[in-house]
């Protein structure tokens, strides 16, 4: 059994409610940082715990939070990225849907931390549920004398608001989130300046991931060194993952950072397998925007040794041979899913969700969404391969913000690994275009 | 008073150093330089606060950040948004990468455009040619469908003709810090995502013509402008009037004795010096509404200035001249008489240009 951080409570009937949760040891986090600790004491706990950004990119929490500039006289805000929208993630939904004041208590913390007192909660606008969850709980915690005026006596004022986001993908990149929370059409900006020093109202401003943020109460009881000590290395704590897919159990799992994927995606703890009858044959790590793996490199290294869920282990080999773990989308494939189809249907998302700022997103999302419709449907031809390769290559790394990359990394990763597949649908048009049409040639299922 | 000047940094552009104030942009330290140092540019626009950045045609190599961290920066960065740092080493058009992206940028700018430059009122001052000229290909590899808008009338002077557009965003900067209003923004997503008023509302203040100069492409036209004219057939000359709204400092565009446009004055980069009012750009085009000043520089590579000097004004250059000498007269047995231009074989030009005759690449 894997430790347990943020889920060790969740099958308590009740604990949505601040009565459950406050008996399961809720809010002790508060009172230990408020009344014992100065902001920058938390701050240096968060650091000692090392615990890495859990939206996608994986950039240090205690780092970012030290970064975040101090002028005298101007507000500072702290902004809880809760617009998951990648395919394959929905960590963040489970979480605030069952509980809460998790989230409530981290934001809490995190903005004492940073001095803040006004917190934002984006949420996603397709979970309008969610926010009425949400906000029952800040109005129970306010109730209780943990946000408001004066908290616990100790003369910090705290105020949560929760935003519903506009129903776009493009509002979880963060500067595009800050935009839209300012009431603007949801673009990213241009950056340096970087939110910390110029965000929200063109304040200084942390903007976290919610699984980043319920994690900072946990530290807070139990200090930085022992969250440190779980995981591998710089990989430590506990992760969601949202496993979905041909697997024998879906759903969303916390799993210890290090434990081997083999283990990971065939134990009955967590995934269970792959369905009955059926072969791994594709593994996308970290949701939609990661590259897709084959299946001879899912569990082993390019070098032989096993492959475990951290960060740095899924990345090994770069792009030739891994991937990311990103936000933790892990979304399973077995031998019937067709992988030009499935890099069709991920290019159509990025598309659509494109914010048509910068010419080469604009542009080039749509022009390989189109070439990939014509292989999918029979009407492809062989440079059309190399022309995917060519324009995924020119759209990575020449964007304003990272969906360039989200959308030319899957595309460049199912061609890199499954070229055969994408021939195969060239030269058989007649056959690739049958109902559940799937390349049955030569490839590696475990 | 002299001691109190900010210290000036320095930055290597394409093996050329210049100095400039602290602050200044890659690409207008590039601009000091001037010439092919200079990066293109379809969006930075430099009167309007908050542009740049979007069209990535600008982007550089920074080779060096500065002189304390010489590493350098990871990605291509664009010039036109990030600052110079002192000891700052940029590689513009001297970078393979550079010139492959910058291609690669006229390929993606293209794939959405109409190309009907030859019924588009922008053709010879279009910055989007002007840019697929010096940097792009002379054929496409996109075959799907283009997207395509209606067109759109706004106001009575305006007409938006969505098509061409290449969302630089220059029109909705202006629209906010020119006019005073905001009246138009960008609707819609990726590559459907379209510049438009709210409900088609029609434009409606002094200066709302000023989105037609800063247009980059033909999107924004003048509609007492539209079709009347190819811009190479007219002549330019600078006027002013005493104006109440605005400077009246203009540009008014002739074909023979009539007037017939009005626009801002623009400088070598095709930005806006002064911004016009509408009465001055609409409404008065007659002579004696003009007190003229001289005729407009215009540079010699642009179509603008052809045909507009005697010719014995220009100096024949050293390939005319030499090819004046070594033409020789070669029997093609063609009957040239029925074309309306004389087609001349590539041998007459073999001396002078050794590879007129070698297959296209």
């Amino acid at each position: 059994m894997g430790k347990k951080i943020l889920l060790e409570h969740i099958n308590v009937p009740g604990i949505e409610t601040y009565d459950v949760y406050r008996k399961q040891g809720g809010y002790t986090a508060v009172e230990k940082a408020i009344k014992t600790m100065s902001p920058e004491g938390v701050v240096e706990e968060v650091k000692k715990a090392g615990v890495r950004g859990r939206g996608g990119a994986g950039f240090p929490m205690g780092m970012k939070w030290s970064f975040l500039a101090k002028p005298e006289g101007v507000p500072r805000y702290l902004v809880c990225n809760a617009d998951e929208s990648e395919p394959g993630t929905f960590k963040d939904h489970y979480l605030m849907k069952n509980i809460p004041h998790l989230l409530i208590e981290g934001m809490i913390v995190s903005s004492y931390a940073l001095g803040a007192n006004k917190s934002f909660i984006y949420v996603r606008g397709e979970l309008m549920y969610v926010i009425r969850i949400l906000e029952k709980a800040i109005a129970e915690a306010k109730a209780a004398g943990f946000l408001g005026k004066n908290i616990l006596g100790s003369g910090y004022d705290l105020e949560l608001v929760v935003h519903p986001g506009g129903g776009a993908y493009i509002c979880g990149e963060e500067t595009a989130l800050l935009e839209s929370l300012e009431g603007k059409r949801g673009n990213p900006r241009n950056k340096p300046p970087f939110p910390a020093v110029k965000g929200l109202y063109q304040c200084p401003t942390v903007v976290n991931n919610v699984e980043s943020i319920a994690t900072a109460s946990w530290i807070i009881n139990n200090g930085g060194d022992a969250y440190a000590a779980i995981g591998i290395g710089r990989s430590s704590g506990t992760k969601l993952i949202s496993a979905s897919g041909h697997i024998k159990k879906p759903g969303v799992y916390e799993i210890e950072l290090g434990v081997p994927v083999e283990e990971f995606l065939y134990s009955d703890e967590w995934c269970g397998g792959i369905r009955d009858g059926h072969h791994l044959k594709a593994l996308v790590a970290g949701g939609s925007s990661v590259p897709i793996l084959p299946a001879n490199l899912i569990t082993k290294l390019a070098n032989g040794e096993p492959r475990l869920m951290t960060y740095e282990s899924l990345s090994d080999g770069g792009f030739q041979t891994g991937t990311m773990l990103g936000s933790g989308g892990f979304i399973v494939f077995d031998e019937t899913a067709c992988i030009v189809r499935n890099t069709w249907n991920f290019s159509r998302f990025y598309h659509h969700e494109s914010c048509g700022q910068c010419s080469p997103c604009r542009e080039g999302t749509g022009w390989m969404e189109k070439v990939l419709h014509r292989i999918e449907h029979g009407h492809g031809s062989m440079h059309d391969i190399d022309l995917l390769v060519d324009v995924a290559k020119k759209i990575e790394g020449n964007t304003i913000c990272p969906l360039g990359d989200a959308a030319a990394w899957p595309v460049a990763s199912a061609i890199r690994h499954f070229r055969d597949e994408f021939e195969w649908h060239i030269t058989h048009p007649a056959e690739a275009t049958q109902p559940g049409a799937v390349f049955k040639g030569e490839m590696a299922l475990v | 008073m002299e001691d109190i000047k900010p210290q000036l940094v320095k930055v290597t552009i394409d093996g050329i150093e210049v100095e400039v104030e602290p602050g200044t942009t890659i690409l207008q330290a590039a601009r000091k330089i001037g010439g092919n140092v200079a990066p293109p540019a379809m969006c930075y626009y430099q009167p309007l606060k908050g542009s740049g950045g979007k069209c990535r045609a600008c982007l550089v190599r920074v080779a060096a950040g500065s002189a304390k961290d010489p590493r350098p920066m990871p990605k291509l960065v664009a010039s036109c948004i990030t600052p110079v740092q002192d000891g700052m080493i940029v590689e513009n058009s001297t970078n393979e990468q550079v010139l492959t992206t910058r291609k690669a940028i006229v390929e993606f700018l293209l794939i959405n455009h109409p190309l009907d430059c030859p019924v588009c009122d922008q053709a010879g001052e279009c910055d989007l040619q002007n840019f697929a000229f010096n940097h792009g290909m002379a054929t496409t590899r996109y075959e799907e469908e283009r997207r395509t808008f209606e067109k759109q009338d706004i106001g009575p002077y305006i007409q938006l003709h969505m098509t061409r557009c290449i969302l630089c965003y220059r029109c909705v900067y202006t629209a906010d810090q020119i006019t005073q209003k905001r009246v138009h923004g960008v609707l819609g997503r990726g590559d459907a995502s379209e510049i438009s008023t709210y409900i088609e509302k029609a434009i409606d203040n002094d200066f709302s013509g000023n989105v037609i100069d800063v247009c980059p492409v033909g999107a924004l036209t003048d509609k007492t402008y539209r079709f009347k004219n190819r811009v190479w057939f007219t002549k330019p000359v600078d006027a002013h009037r005493d104006c109440p709204t605005c400077s009246g400092k203009t540009t008014v565009w002739y074909r023979g004795d009539e007037v017939i446009r009005v626009t801002a004055r623009k400088n070598e980069w095709n930005e806006v010096t002064e911004f016009i009012c509408n009465t001055c750009r609409f409404e008065k085009k007659k002579t004696s509404d003009w007190v003229i000043e001289g005729p407009t520089k215009i540079s010699r590579s642009s179509v603008i200035s052809a045909n507009k000097y005697r010719g014995d004004l220009i100096k024949p250059d050293f390939q005319r001249k030499l090819a004046a000498a070594t033409y020789t007269h070669v029997d093609d047995e063609r009957d040239t008489s029925q074309l309306g231009i004389q087609q001349l074989t590539p041998e007459r030009f073999a001396p002078v240009l050794p590879h007129a005759n070698d297959p296209e690449p």
